[in-house]
Formats: structure tokens, sequence, C-alpha cells
């Protein structure tokens, strides 16, 4: 697997994609850094970016590269390899990029900017560490989708959907049932709604550290223990590895069964 | 070297394969032919274990090849469409399967063979389909693997590069190694197949040697031969 | 402890030297091998203005009555122990200084407030370097004005409200000094009922059940340079007039009902300078009118302020409100306060003429406010992009929040 997963990442290292990416990434960190002119806030508002932005770019590109490397595949499956060393192999090498990717562009400027110096440093580790786990995520729901679909363009569709869904969607129907069964007690299906979406699961990690005071402003005992311990933060973080293996194996598993 | 036994595929509603039955031992060139849609890709891909059986059973040297990779060490596969992962130089492409099969190879015999030495360093999305396709056939050829598929090889080959091509061929029958071959050029299947496999309709219609099919057919020729057979399945 | 130690030295030294010089009062000695080897025996062969000298040592001793203008000089923290059998040192007499006791185990009672030192109907006391521990009350004042409470350590460990006493408990006493004192682990840090001109410097309030700092009916006093951390429900300042309150600072006062500061029907007072971090809210404002904020920083808080209506003519003029998950909280629609020229750390404006005032107004109440106000639970979709859609609407055509509630002339930079 880690040979394919060496190709996989020389080939996107190679691609104008990781590049585009990377500078993206390299001229958001400078734009806001320079329009901030302050550390702290800027890691903030890129908090905000970032668990919207990382999907949506995990899950694009991530059915892009699988698209694209069809006839790469076709050659690999070919070889005397495992299917599953083939898939997994090009998904950590995609996820592996873009994380590359996400890492170096944020990481530059911000140490350039005196990081090390600032006590925003573990904000900022908490930031990149979850947008590795949310690309991880998302590329392995991007891959899923490519692989049940053949499709292109209803592949492309499905995964802006899902993205739309898990960013948006989800949050306002969230909401209103909060709002409608505001009578009943609601921390339990509160939090449990959270752990459904690995976004707001992100986002609840984020929370856990920038506004813990509002948090603990809530009365339920569910929350106080989840939001007031170390709990909540080990929880999120096991759920958030859940939904990282999840579509992982059910990529390895789909493989086995695709045909070519 | 290989045996399949009722060897079913289904790909949603239509119906690939119904039934394949099909011996093929070791040593020689064996055409698979068949009209458009008739299943021969779709065979070859089951062979390689690219595509999954509905049901039956497929035997490659012996060993049923259900869930398992490593009796692809034993094949050289040429596909039918070399399209290549387009950011790769061929250099690497070619040190990359290299890597990847971990078998001695010899592969600057062949890109003298087919002049490829100054594509070397280019990418692959850069070469014209004749020059991706001699790609191909190093890839394909550089190994010493006793069973060899090639999926439509002389697709874009200009006529000498089909010469070099028919000679390898030949060369590696001679090393008494099985080929797979499917084609639709007919003159090239007359020069080098020694038995005919027919697909129609997902079964094997005809197995046999050239001449059993002429005879069978009352044909002169290979190509008449073919269509004498569609011809009959449509009056039938 | 060691500054403790060193100051009381300094001042033994002063007292040996002063006092006799111009008080021409005695020393008496007590210790335990001494002819006088109890303080009540010493307090009663005392005339005024003498001092009594109490060596180290553990003294067994409670309800100590000083009934005589007389100074209790501790010399290297001899203990003073209650037993907790009730109240320990009562200062019934004006002219009284106790200095550098450390005094333990006072009685707990749920009937009488028993405190380590209580200073009754008197004047011109002075309690200084004194180290409280399992207390019940601390200091209480009781109708005595005119005197200090400076350097004292009062280290209560109360769990629950209905059992524990208060640290420095002040009852109807005017112009009494507060300073320099740390209060931990008692129920409220520092009380203050129908207590008018009182000063409260330099004190340190943290860990406490309830208040850090509590207020009732008591005007014109000025407290400043006061940290209060940790307390179960931050600093509270009700039904008074004239506070001000300047360079304190607030800090994770975390909870349900808990704040920096709550201000419940207060007027007329001054907030300058103060900083407000990492509590769940800020402050909490209720009927308060006519209050000046001016230079604090809200960092970190849930909310940064809170108002809860009835408030009317604040004006907030040069804050910094940096990083808040939620700048102001409204309940009605309704506005009478006044926000100007203060930093928002979530402003996102800009300065085309470069003035330093951003061009556009600043709308600190969010939308999203009123929906974690209403539905508590909706606070776990605080930074979701659906919020910020729905926050940006209302930015754009207030609905839910009061239309004039905006800062103007917000600041681009923040204030020094």
């Amino acid at each position: 697997m880690l040979k394919i997963l060496k190709y996989s990442f020389y080939d996107l290292m190679r691609s104008r994609w990781s590049y585009v990416y990377f500078l993206f990434y390299l001229a958001l960190g400078f734009v806001l850094l320079f329009l901030n002119n302050d550390l702290s806030k800027a890691v903030i508002t890129l908090m905000n970016v970032i668990i919207v932005l990382v999907p949506l770019i995990g899950t694009i590109f991530g059915v892009m590269y699988f698209y694209n490397s069809k006839e790469f595949t076709e050659l690999l499956l070919a070889q005397p390899l495992r299917r599953s060393t083939i898939f997994l192999g090009q998904y950590f090498g995609v996820a592996g990029s873009l994380t590359l990717s996400l890492f170096l562009g944020l990481g530059v400027p911000f140490v350039l900017y005196g990081l090390f110096k600032s006590d925003a440093i573990f904000n900022f580790t908490l930031l990149l560490v979850t947008g590795a786990f949310l690309t991880f995520i998302f590329t392995a729901l991007a891959f899923n989708i490519a692989l049940s679909n053949e499709n292109r363009i209803k592949g492309f569709g499905y995964a802006v959907l899902l993205w739309l869904f898990l960013a948006v969607i989800y949050d306002g129907l969230f909401l209103l049932s909060l709002i409608v069964f505001e009578e009943y007690p609601l921390d339990k299906f509160s939090l449990a709604a959270t752990m459904c979406n690995p976004i707001d699961l992100s986002r609840t990690l984020i929370l856990l550290k920038l506004d813990i005071s509002a948090l603990l402003g809530y009365t339920g005992a569910v929350f106080k223990k989840f939001f007031g311990t170390d709990f909540g933060l080990l929880i999120s973080l096991v759920v958030l590895l859940f939904w990282t293996i999840l579509p992982i194996w059910r990529l390895a598993i789909k493989s086995k069964r695709k045909d070519f | 070297m290989i045996q399949i036994d009722n060897l079913h595929k289904r790909f949603g509603k239509n119906q690939v394969l119904s039934g394949v039955e099909l011996t093929i031992k070791s040593g020689g060139i064996y055409a698979i032919l068949g009209p458009n849609g008739s299943g021969k890709t779709t065979l070859i891909k089951s062979i390689l274990g690219m595509v999954i059986p509905n049901t039956g059973t497929i035997n490659v040297l012996d060993t049923n090849i259900k869930n398992g990779w490593r009796y692809r060490k034993e094949i050289d596969y040429l596909p039918q469409i070399a399209n290549f992962p387009s950011n790769i130089r061929v250099g690497e492409l070619i040190r990359m399967i290299k890597d990847l099969r971990q078998k001695p190879s010899e592969e600057n015999k062949l890109i003298t063979l087919f002049g490829l030495e100054p594509f070397l360093d280019k990418k692959l999305g850069t070469l014209s389909g004749g020059t991706k396709q001699k790609v191909n056939i190093v890839l394909t050829f550089m190994f010493n693997s006793p069973l060899m598929i090639l999926d439509e090889p002389t697709t874009g080959l200009d006529p000498g590069s089909l010469i070099r091509l028919k000679k390898l061929i030949q060369e590696e029958k001679e090393k008494g190694k099985t080929l797979l071959i499917t084609s639709h050029i007919m003159q090239f299947v007359e020069e080098v197949a020694d038995e005919i496999v027919y697909l129609l309709e997902g079964k094997v219609y005809f197995k046999g040697s050239i001449e059993e099919l002429k005879q069978k057919t009352d044909q002169v020729d290979v190509e008449h031969a073919i269509a004498a057979i569609a011809m009959q399945t449509t009056d039938a | 402890m060691n500054q403790i130690l060193s100051h009381s030295k300094l001042l033994v030294f002063l007292i040996l030297i002063g006092g006799s010089q111009f008080l021409m009062g005695r020393t008496i000695t007590i210790c335990s091998t001494c002819k006088v080897s109890s303080i009540k025996q010493g307090i009663a062969m005392a005339v005024e203005y003498d001092t009594l000298l109490i060596k180290k040592g553990t003294y067994k001793e409670y309800n100590i009555v000083i009934d005589k203008p007389l100074t209790l000089l501790g010399e290297d923290y001899p203990v003073i122990d209650g037993e907790e059998k009730g109240e320990i040192i009562t200062i019934v007499s004006d002219n009284v200084t106790v200095d550098g006791l450390f005094i333990i185990n006072v009685g707990t009672s749920y009937t009488t407030d028993y405190a380590a030192v209580r200073v009754v109907k008197s004047e011109n006391f002075l309690i200084q370097h004194l180290v409280l521990e399992k207390l019940f009350f601390g200091i209480y004042l009781e109708k005595s004005n005119k005197g200090k409470v400076y350097h004292n350590k009062i280290i209560g460990d109360a769990v629950d409200e209905y059992n524990s006493g208060n640290g420095i408990q002040l009852w109807y006493s005017h112009h009494v000094q507060v300073d320099r004192n740390i209060v931990q682990g008692t129920r409220d840090g520092i009380y203050l009922e129908f207590s008018d001109n009182v000063t409260i410097n330099n004190n340190r309030s943290s860990d406490n059940i309830r208040y850090g700092l509590h207020f009732m009916f008591s005007n014109d006093d000025i407290y400043t340079n006061n940290t209060f951390e940790n307390n179960g429900a931050g600093v509270a300042v009700m039904f008074s007039k004239n506070i001000r309150m300047q360079n304190n600072t607030f800090r994770k006062n975390w909870g349900t009902a808990s704040f920096g500061m709550l201000l419940k029907e207060i007027n007329d007072a001054e907030i300058i300078g103060n900083t407000f971090e990492e509590n769940t809210i800020g402050i909490n404002i209720e009927g308060s009118n006519r209050i000046n904020y001016k230079g604090n920083d809200f960092i970190n808080n849930g909310w940064a302020v809170k108002v809860r209506g009835a408030c009317y003519t604040n004006t907030f003029k040069n804050n910094n409100f940096l990083y808040n998950s939620f700048d102001i909280s409204y309940n009605s629609k309704v506005n009478d306060n006044v926000f100007e020229q203060n930093y928002w750390s979530s402003y996102t404006g800009y300065d085309l003429d470069k003035n330093g005032i951003g061009d556009v107004p600043y709308r600190p109440v969010k939308l999203f406010s009123y929906i974690v106000n209403r539905t508590p639970e909706t606070i776990v979709l605080l930074r979701s992009l659906f919020m910020d859609i729905i926050d940006f609407s209302e930015k754009v055509s207030p609905v839910f929040t009061p239309d004039n509630l905006m800062d103007s002339n917000p600041l681009m930079r923040k204030v020094k």
C-alpha cells in the first residue's frame, strides 16, 4: 500500500491542483493575518472558514481524483496487488497531499508571523488537527460516492449535495427541531445530533476551545459533563476517528466487489 | 492454464456472460473473438479479477482466483485503451510498474525496439495514441510471465510497429507461453492465432483451430468464417 | 507569608519604638511559660493603650473580648485555636489593633454568626496581617466606622452555602478601608451591606462558593485593582448608588448563573478600565441606569454584556470586545443605551478614509443570541455556517434586534 500511496502522492504533488490548493491556503493565511494583524483573531476566523471549506475541497478533490485516475486504477488492478491496497493507497495519497497542502499553506504564513512565540499555538494546532480529520473524512466520503457512481456528473452532484447537506442544511434542520421541541429536555438529543455530523463535531472541538465560557452557561447536566470536563474533547475525538474509519472501511469492502 | 466453469456476469439488467465454459491449455495463442458486446472484455477482466463474476469459478494455474491477487504475478496484461495517468513521465511509469511487480524485466530492449528513448522524459499526457500504445506494449512485454492477455494490441500502431509486435508475440509463444488476444483485425488473428474462441451472447459458441472454423463454416478465410457465424445466428 | 512576616517584624519594631514613645503604653508579653500565659489574662491585666505581645505558641482560647483600646501583636504568628467552640476575638472598644495572629477553628453555628474577629460599634480599628483558617465568618465589622482591614489572608474550606460564612463582612460600617487582603474558599469573599464610603483596593478574592464581592444597599463606595477569580457566581453589586469600579479583573467565573459582574438596580456608577476575561457572562445588567462603561476589556467571555431589560442611558465607550462568543445580548427590542467608539474583534467593516473609525456601523447583537436565549440547547450550533447566514441576513435587515442598537463609530484598532 505504501508504494501506491507514494505514487499517488507524487502524482498529486505534481498536479496543478495541489498547488492551487496550497496557494489558496497560503493566500488565505497571509490575507487574514494582514487584515487582522493579530494571530489569535486570524486563527479564530480561520476556524470558521476551515470547518466549511476543508470538507468542500476534500469532497470535490476526492471525487475528481477518483474519476481522473480511473486509468491509473485499471492499470494497477491488473498488477498483482490487493484491491484494498490500491484504493486505500490512492485514498491516503489524496488525503495526505491535501493535508500537507493545508499544513504548509497555513503553516508558512503563521510561522512567519511569529506563531511559535504566541499563545495561539494551541488553537492553531487544534485547527490543523481538525482540518486533517475533515480532509480524511470527506475525501473518504468522496471516494465512496465516486466508487458507487460510474457517472461522473452524478458523482459530482452527490458529493456537492453531501457537502451542502452536512455543512448547511443539517444545521438548519437541527435548529428547527430544537425550536419545535423546545419544551422537552434536549441536551442529549443535541449532543447526539452533533455527533452524527463530522462538520458539527469538528465545530464542537473548536467550541470547546473558544467558547467554553458560553457553553458552560447552559444548565443541563449532560452538557455540563460534556463541555465542563475533558470528557467532551475525548468523545469528540473518538467519534471523529470513528467517522474517519467508517468510510475508509466501507471503501475497502466496496472496492472488493466492484467491477472495472 | 485457465479453467472456467459456468461463468455468469450481469451488469444491472444486462446479462453479459451466461455460462461460459472454457479450458485453455498451456502454450499457444488463443484469439478471443466475438461481435461487439459479446463479453470478450468482460471475460478477460474476469480472468484478471477486475470483474467479479456473479456465479461460476475461474482457475488460473490451478488456483481459484476468487479474492486472490497473487496469481496476477503470472499474468502480463495489455489493456485496451492505454490511458495512463497524465502527470507521470514514461520512464517513471516503467520504473513504477517494475517497482510494483518486483520481477526481472527487460524494458531496455523493448524501448530500443519501439524507438521510445526520446519519449522517456515526456509526460504521458502529451503522447500520441500510437506512442502510448507502444509504451503499453513495453509495459506488458518487459516481464516474463507464463500467461499474457492482450486486449486489442494493434490499436494505433503504425505498420512497422505492428510487424515488431507480431514478432514479439511469436517469440513469446516460442518460449512456451500462453497468450490470450482479442482483436478486430481478422488478418492479424489469422496470422498469429493457434486457436479461436468465439463468444456469442455470453457463451462460448465455438472453440477450435482456424482450420476447424473454416471447415465448420465452409469459408476460405477467417473473416468470412466469422461473418458466417454471425449470419447463422441471425438467421436462426 | 514571608512578606507578611517581615511586615509584622517591622511593625513590631515600629510599635515598640513608636508606641512606647507616643502612647506611653506598656508592653505585656504573653507566652506559655511567661507569667501571663493567656490572652484573656493579658487583656484583663492591661490598661488602655497597652500592647500585648503574643509570642509564638498555641493559645486555645475563644470569646476573647477586647473592651479597651489595646494593641494585640503576634510575634512569629502565634496560633489562636478556638477549638470550634464559638467566636474568637470580639472588639467592642475604639482604637484597637489586632496584628500578626494565626486564628483557626472558629465555631460553626446555624443561629449565631461566629467570626474569627468581630468589631462591634467601634471606631478606628486596625486589623492586619492576620491569617485565618478553618473559619465560619472571617472578619465581621458591625456598625463600626473609620477602620482598616489590611493585608489579611483568609482561607476557608466552604462547601455549601448554608453552613459557611463570609470572608470579610461589613454591616452598617462606613468609611472603612479594605486593602490587600486575600480571601478564598468562603461563601462571599467580601460582603457589604448598608455600608457607605468604603474603599476596597488591591484585594484578591477567589474560589469562593458564592460571590467574590457582594454589595447590597451600599452607596458611594470605590473598589479598584481587585482580582476576582473563579467564584461561584462572580461579583454582585445590587441596590446601590454611586459606586466606582476601576481597574479590577474578573476572571473565569464559569457556570449557569455565573458572571464576572452582576449589576442589579445600580444607578450612576462608573465602570472603568476593568478586565472581564473568560466568564460565562462578563457583565449581567438588570435595572441599572446612567452607568458609564469606559475602557474595559471584555476578553473571551461567553457573553460580554447581557442586558436583561430596564436599563436606560448607559454609555459604552472605548471598550475592547475581544473574541467573545456573543458581544451583547438583549432581551427586548427597545434600546436606550449608547455604544460609541468601541473596538469589536468581530467587526468586519472597512476604513476607507483611514481615520481609524470603521465606515459601516457594527451591530453587536446577533440574532443567534436571541435564539439561544429562547432555546438554550441551540448553543451547540454556535459558529455554524447556517447560523452565520441567518445572522448575516438579520444584520442586513434587522427584524428581531433593536435597529438602533449599533456602534456607529466602531474603532479599527484596540483601545490601549
